[in-house]
């Protein structure tokens, strides 16, 4: 398989490291790939610049960490300044339209989604805004079965909190799915 | 799915394989990048029986597990470079009383509180030097989960075999990256168990009388003997002496119960050794960009290789020597001014041969960092 190199970028407390994990995770335990993820950020326990870097391939991984992704999601507009140069040409980038106004055209697809938005409206919590931005990956991409995500939630996420995480995740695939062919 | 495979961090694999090893007594103070250990092991440990403290500060960390040893428990802490500096008189005192356990430094930048969230490999001398006097140490490091597990269960065995603190220098790569592992099935690692004294209760013991092989049969304090530890130099009852004979003797039981096994002590991975021109030393994280690099420039023919570290104190200098007899240069990889550079100048024999690829900014260094210097050493400019 291809090489499948992720920068999720954003600010701490969006869950950006819980979202890359979850699927590094997917990939790793219900679909027997190879996967590594790393993390980046501040010393603030909120705010400051989080980012989360995840490799996903069939063979072994040495280096750890993403320069140059094929898939970058940013969700603040210091997120996106910083890392939106470091995409790799023919690649995917995924903005959050309520937080990031792109400036640039890139040598990529270019995808701005309104999930902050979707999820107030549909589920009136923004804690789950991270997993509807997974579900909006899976569904632009394909990278792993939704049914792996599925998995991965269960035993991450408090069961108090699962169902509106697995209803964020739906929102996120139909909505990446939308959006996939534009 | 195969109930032994997990995508967990490494500061939980050390957890995990610290448990394998018989752990039952831990004390810590968290910081950062090591606080999974303390957290995961403030969930697991209590579950399965053993005992978990939340200290007031390293220093009493340290102090803790020791005593917890004395009296017949296999102990750890872990902490981050501000934390270990605050542990290196305890750490002396562990070494001199020869009391085994297992010290976690999962490194970050410094000095002083330095960048608390990011790598660095700066505390490699301080592990060997922090505490004061002629002593010898054991510092082992890992690159990868898999080898971080296996590494983890080492320390336990190699501080019951020398009675002896073992360091575990991680970083915070390995410490916080994710990825898979195969937790081994019970008795797949072999276990180290402490040798106990046989000397009967009633009957003199002498706790600071090493057998012909050099060990160090221990009586669980509190039992069946009553001794005395102390941090100052000390007979063969643990009684305090400045009999020059003695002091003589002790100090050269301390460092050579370490040093003359240094062969038994060495653990490294090589890759691509036999017919490299240009050979990378690295350990730890930094180790996974040289092998990156290496798989590289091997797929396209040219001969590089690979000298992953584990032990790094003592330092194997006879295992150096030996696979880099034949290259024509060496590059050592870390994260520091050149820590382990200068031994492996010491080792081998054209020292004007060895180079530094290094980074000290926090920053992980890149694959494109070391091939930078490989340019500039083969001269090809960068």
């Amino acid at each position: 398989m291809e090489r499948h190199r992720l920068v999720f970028s954003g600010s701490g407390g969006q869950g950006i490291i819980t979202a890359a994990v979850i699927l590094a995770e997917a990939a790793v335990l219900y679909e027997n790939l190879i996967a590594v993820q790393t993390q980046s950020y501040g010393a603030e326990a909120r705010g400051g610049a989080t980012r989360s870097d995840v490799i996903i391939s069939d063979s072994a991984i040495y280096f750890p960490k993403v320069n140059q992704p094929n898939i970058l999601v940013c969700l603040t507009q210091e997120a996106y300044n910083k890392f939106n140069p470091i995409i790799r040409p023919g690649g995917l980038l995924i903005t959050e339209t309520r937080y990031v106004k792109t400036h640039m055209k890139v040598d990529a697809q270019q995808r701005e989604l309104p999930m902050y938005q979707t999820v107030m409206e549909k589920i009136g919590e923004p804690i789950v805004f991270n997993i509807c931005m997974l579900g909006a990956l899976i569904g632009l991409t394909d990278l792993v079965k939704s049914k792996s995500i599925k998995k991965a939630l269960k035993t991450r996420i408090p069961s108090d909190f699962l169902e509106i995480n697995e209803k964020a995740l739906d929102l996120g695939i139909k909505m990446g799915k939308k959006y996939a062919g534009k | 799915m195969n109930e032994n495979l997990k995508f967990i961090q490494g500061n939980e694999v050390c957890v995990e394989a610290a448990l394998y090893a018989g752990l039952d007594f831990y004390a810590g103070y968290p910081i950062t990048p090591s606080t999974e250990i303390t957290e995961h092991m403030a969930k697991r440990l209590p579950r399965i029986g053993g005992k978990f403290l939340q200290m007031e500060d390293e220093i009493a960390s340290l102090c803790a597990i020791i005593g917890a040893s004395l009296t017949g428990h296999k102990v750890m802490t872990a902490t981050s470079g501000p934390g270990f500096s605050l542990m290196q008189e305890a750490l002396g005192y562990a070494i001199m009383t020869e009391i085994p356990c297992v010290i976690v430094n999962v490194q970050r930048g410094g000095p002083s509180t330095g960048i608390p969230t990011h790598v660095s490999q700066g505390d490699v001398m301080q592990a060997r030097w922090g505490t004061h006097g002629d002593h010898a140490i054991i510092v082992l490091t890992a690159s990868n989960h898999q080898d971080v597990f296996a590494i983890t269960v080492d320390a336990f065995n190699l501080a019951e075999t020398y009675r002896t603190p073992v360091i575990l220098l991680f970083d915070e790569v390995v410490g916080h990256m994710r990825e898979r592992i195969f937790i081994p099935e019970k008795g797949e690692i072999p276990l180290m168990e402490r040798l106990r004294t046989s000397v009967k209760k009633g009957v003199d013991f002498h706790p600071y009388l090493p057998r012909e092989d050099g060990r160090l049969p221990i009586s669980d304090f509190g039992g069946a003997h009553r001794y005395n530890v102390t941090g100052l130099a000390h007979d063969m009852w643990g009684f305090p002496s400045d009999n020059p004979k003695i002091v003589y003797g002790l100090i050269r039981h301390l460092v050579d119960k370490i040093q003359n096994n240094v062969h038994k002590i060495a653990r490294y991975k090589e890759y691509y050794l036999e017919d490299a021109r240009t050979i990378l030393v690295s350990y730890g994280s930094a180790a996974r960009s040289a092998l990156h690099v290496v798989e590289n420039r091997r797929s396209r023919g040219e001969k590089l290789g690979l000298l992953e570290l584990q032990t790094l104190w003592p330092f194997p200098y006879y295992l150096v020597q030996e696979k880099c007899a034949d290259a024509k240069y060496v590059v050592v990889v870390e994260m520091n001014m050149g820590q382990i550079l200068q031994s492996v100048k010491v080792s081998v024999d054209r020292p004007e041969r060895v180079f530094l690829a290094n980074r000290i900014d926090g920053v992980f260094i890149t694959p494109t960092d070391i091939r930078n210097i490989l340019r500039l050493i083969e001269g090809k400019g960068v």
